[in-house]
């Protein structure tokens, strides 16, 4: 550097030497890690419980181990009532999802895109069976089958289930169909699209995801509920009632065979789609 | 996802809502079959809470009537399984809260720089949604039974008296309830801390506000929403579950709540009246409770 | 602690002292020492990525150095935490608490360190941003510029020994933005704080800041007054980031007492020695566009004019104030003229011949070594520095291993 240039020059100070820095790690800085492990673990600890005691060698009842054994879950319908009552299950589920997704996609549509009269009654319609504990809708609709001399059985189950998915399946896909930009729908209008190929082309297409979730929530909710379906079921038995039914004289360890391998594909369905959305966003550049 | 139901959401800028004949058509099927299978079973129930027995009649028949002392004597006969059925709720609402609170501020906050890691810790939270409700219930049963090795155990380090159990006490009961609605409670403020702008935070400090400050007057306010649905989905269904306080699974005879009174009421002694005063009396303290709650939390505006 | 003294009576002393800061994967200040005087407006300013925010960060606490140590005041507070800090930020999102009103949020820093009477403050601060009207509104109901002064407001009403302001002009229109800037400089005028402005706007540094440092891959390129900066920039990247340059590459052919002569090619170019960095070997000199003057015919040189050409105008841009030619002058390459528009109409079109001259005394020599630095270093912003330096540091293992 110049000493003529030093007059007309800003000097930059002279280069110091800076001390390494290294905070002292804080109380904090584990303990919330440590806490959420324990929490898991907790969490997880009857999810585990139950799918070791599908492999125990159990007579009768299944609660204290008795051995190691595959038998059971090679051989889940050697107990013909758990194996009935999960195929209700399925049936009932699958039949109320189809139902209340159709109709809960409907409804959610119209909620978002259009005006009519009402709106706050039917909102409040919609919200009030969310609201409600289930043993009160349980006893309401079991009144009413009732009142009306409606013999229980499957029909009475799958009625119940489609109403109480109905609501769930509603606010799940209208927080899709709020999130959809309008002018999508008018650009395929604006394309020469008709109403129905706009809404089969383009509307569908992006109420997917949602749709598909809803159903998914819908499956999961009909499968697990106890109480509404034991008001309505008459002498029919799905998973969860034949559980409650046999928790008093000792449950066969087929049951937890089925609720394991239900598990298992749940998680393994989350997983999946996790896996897939994350890998699609990675090709996309998006993370 | 269902689990913001009760959350406020800032509603997003929408083009003008269209009036239309097909808003009808869409809307016809579902609102007909909710009013079919949800309005008509409630006026059901309280026209069944006011029937009275059939004069002579066969066990279980009743006959449509005006008799509002169904209420009062359900009310005098049911009076601790009521009270007892909001405090288990209160207080396994609170466990929830406290238990899932942190839960939810670790994955939503501390782990937004690892996206993966975030949706596994998700789908640990909601796990035990797939396993049976009943089984993970009995299996707490059997993790706590006397003969256990966790209940043993404790005797043996004199934390527990020789002659005390867990299952069948009102704190199995709470425990069970507690347990079985967290990822209620964790996904709705999980929803809420994720959108949390952390430069709030860091705006806090750097306007003197210590950690603990920061997070009781920037983080749990602006998580309120959740918390609010949170809570809801919690004490709703905690409110009127019978299975945790029934004698199969983890509650004994003296932890009865208003749920096992209807059951009980409405599949084994048909007493079909008492079971509805009952269930109407519950839904009308939840609605009273939710009311006054979301008033008070300023989050109004539901669904 | 500076936190719990309560109101700065004036601002404070910033000094950096050998600050290095790495993150994983890439480096965003290789190497910082930079005293910042009590009283004073001081801007960095630089394209994103090149390590200004992060310096700012550093400064309030909210990120730890990996060495070096900040003092304000004199006084070691790398190891306080950022409430501990006698600093505030006025941030680029604002950040201003949506759940509370514009006055608690002006009262929350007050309130915090227990400060007497913080709605009457809280009021004051409002006030001195004309804003005293809105004080029961949420910051949600505000219009950007409104939201931009509650933020200021909630900073300044703390007196913080050290205001920061990270680029908090840049989510407002032109106007609005031109306006607050007068404001901001006559606004820390008035209250004697010390500013640190953290900007990417080369006209908004200039036009506030006292002092500016250009910043560039997680370094001061150069530090100075904004007049100096411009008039006598030292290195490519400044002569490009503030304002334009025309550069010319070529070896030093004669000196005199007080000048160099550079060959570009083919024609002498003087620069005067106190205006050139380096005096031998290749070097690289500039001129400012508004600084050359544009000839039809051949100019007569003398001692004091530099000249170059003939080339052609292959672009011809009037934009109200000026009008700008681009000119191609083989051997030389592009050239940029400004000219004012004293008359009516361009002095040249496109396809003429045309020849450009300047005073010597407007040229100026930088310090960079022509040949390790392109004619102008590209733009890197955080991402591709992050890249670029995973890259190099992915060849550098395999080299190791082979």
């Amino acid at each position: 550097m110049s000493a003529t240039s030093a007059a007309t020059r800003t000097e930059l100070p002279a280069a110091r030497e800076g001390k390494p820095f290294k905070r002292r790690i804080g109380l904090g800085t584990w303990l919330l890690p440590a806490y959420v492990t324990i929490a898991f673990v907790f969490l997880l600890i009857p999810i585990v419980y139950t799918f070791i005691f599908s492999f125990n060698d159990s007579l009768k009842s299944n609660i204290v181990w008795r051995g190691f054994t595959f038998d059971n879950w090679l051989g889940i319908c050697n107990q013909v009532e758990v194996c009935i009552a999960f195929g209700n299950s399925l049936l009932v589920g699958g039949t109320a999802t189809l139902i209340a997704t159709t109709l809960g996609t409907m409804i959610a549509i119209a909620l978002v895109r259009y005006r009519f009269r009402f709106r706050s009654g039917i909102s409040l319609l919609l919200f009030l069976p969310m609201a409600t504990p289930e043993v009160v809708l349980a006893a309401g609709l079991a009144a009413e089958f009732l009142t009306a001399g409606v013999q229980k059985g499957l029909i009475t189950i799958i009625l119940a289930h489609t109403m109480f998915c109905l609501s769930f399946v509603v606010v799940t896909v209208k927080a899709r169909v709020t999130t959809l930009d309008p002018a999508l729908e008018e650009a395929g209008r604006d394309l020469y699209g008709s109403p129905t190929q706009v809404f089969w082309r383009v509307t569908f297409p992006l109420l997917l995801p949602g749709i598909v979730a809803a159903a998914m929530l819908s499956f999961a909710l009909s499968f697990d509920d106890f109480i509404i379906t034991y008001f309505n079921a008459g002498i029919v038995q799905t998973f969860p009632t034949y559980v409650y039914i046999s928790a008093a004289r000792g449950i066969p360890a087929q049951a937890n065979v089925i609720a394991s391998a239900v598990f298992i594909f749940a998680i393994a369905i989350v997983l999946i789609a996790q896996i897939t959305n994350a890998s699609r966003r990675k090709r996309l550049g998006l993370n | 996802m269902a689990f913001t139901a009760f959350s406020t959401g800032t509603a997003k800028e929408q083009a003008p809502r269209r009036k239309s004949k097909i808003a009808l058509l869409l809307l016809l099927p579902g609102i007909l079959y909710l009013l079919l299978f949800f309005l008509v079973p409630l006026v059901a129930l309280i026209a069944t809470s006011l029937q009275e027995p059939v004069p002579f009649g066969d066990f279980g028949q009743y006959q449509t009537a005006f008799r509002w002392q169904n209420y009062v004597e359900v009310i005098t006969t049911y009076g601790d399984q009521i009270i007892r059925s909001f405090t288990y709720a209160l207080l396994a609402t609170i466990f929830a809260l406290l238990f899932s609170y942190p839960i939810a501020y670790f994955i939503g906050v501390k782990c937004r720089q690892w996206p993966l890691l975030q949706n596994l810790l998700l789908v640990l939270v909601i796990a035990p949604f797939f396993i049976s409700f009943l089984l993970r219930t009995l299996a707490w049963k059997s993790i706590l039974a006397d003969e256990s090795f966790i209940v043993t155990g404790l005797k043996a380090l004199s934390l527990m008296a020789p002659d005390a159990h867990f299952t069948g006490t009102p704190a199995a009961v709470v425990f069970g309830l507690t347990y079985n609605f967290i990822p209620f409670m964790t996904l709705p403020i999980y929803a809420a801390l994720e959108r949390l702008d952390t430069r709030l935070l860091e705006a806090g400090r750097d306007l003197y506000a210590k950690p603990a400050t920061s997070f009781f007057k920037i983080t749990v306010p602006l998580s309120m929403a959740g918390i609010v649905s949170g809570v809801l989905l919690t004490f709703i269904p905690a409110a009127g579950d019978y299975i945790n306080a029934s004698s199969r699974f983890l509650g004994g005879s003296s932890t009865s709540m208003i749920g096992n009174v209807i059951e009980s009421n409405f599949l084994v002694s048909l007493n079909y009246p008492a079971a509805a005063a009952l269930s109407i009396i519950l839904m009308s303290i939840i609605l009273v409770l939710v009311t006054a709650y979301v008033k008070r939390s300023g989050t109004e505006d539901l669904l | 602690m500076a936190a719990a003294s309560g109101f700065a009576e004036s601002g404070a002393d910033l000094d950096l002292v050998g600050i290095q800061k790495r993150f994983p994967g890439f480096t965003a200040i290789e190497h910082l020492d930079l005293t910042i005087p009590a009283g004073s407006f001081f801007a960095l300013l630089g394209p994103s990525g090149c390590g200004k925010t992060t310096t700012l960060r550093l400064v309030a606490g909210l990120e730890d150095p990996t060495t070096g140590q900040v003092l304000i005041g004199g006084k070691d507070v790398t190891k306080l935490r950022p409430f501990e800090r006698p600093v505030n930020t006025v941030f680029q999102s604002y950040a201003l608490f949506p759940h509370m009103t514009v006055l608690e949020n002006v009262a929350f820093g007050l309130r915090r360190r227990k400060i007497a009477d913080p709605i009457d403050k809280a009021h004051e601060a409002l006030r001195l941003v004309e804003l005293d009207h809105l004080a029961t509104r949420k910051p949600q109901q505000l219009s950007g510029g409104q939201q931009q002064r509650v933020a200021l407001a909630r900073a300044l009403v703390n007196r913080p020994a050290l205001l920061l302001l990270d680029e908090p002009l840049g989510a407002l229109d032109l106007k609005l933005r031109r306006q607050m800037q007068i404001e901001l400089k006559s606004i820390q005028e008035s209250v004697g704080l010390t500013f640190l402005h953290v900007t990417h706007d080369q006209e908004e540094a200039m036009t506030m800041a006292d002092t500016v440092a250009v910043m560039n891959k997680g370094r001061i390129e150069q530090m100075g007054a904004p007049e100096v900066l411009y008039e006598l920039p030292r290195t490519a990247f400044v002569a490009n980031f503030l304002g334009q340059s025309n550069l010319f590459t070529g070896p030093v052919a004669g000196t005199t007492a007080d000048a160099i002569s550079v060959d570009v090619a083919g024609v002498k170019v003087v620069v005067p020695k106190s205006r050139a960095a380096r005096h031998t070997g290749t070097v690289t000199i500039g001129v400012r566009p508004e600084k050359l003057a544009l000839h039809t015919e051949k100019p007569a040189t003398d001692a004091s004019t530099n000249a170059l050409g003939p080339g052609r105008v292959i672009d011809v841009s009037f934009t109200g104030v000026s009008t700008q030619y681009l000119v191609d002058i083989p051997g030389v390459g592009n050239v940029t003229v400004f000219t004012q528009n004293m008359g009516f109409g361009p002095t040249a079109h496109e396809g003429a011949e045309v020849w450009v001259s300047w005073h010597v005394e407007h040229g100026f020599g930088l310090e960079d070594d022509p040949d390790a630095e392109p004619r102008f270093s590209p733009d890197a912003d955080t991402q591709m520095l992050a890249v670029q330096t995973k890259n190099e540091l992915q060849s550098e293992l395999e080299a190791e291993e082979a």
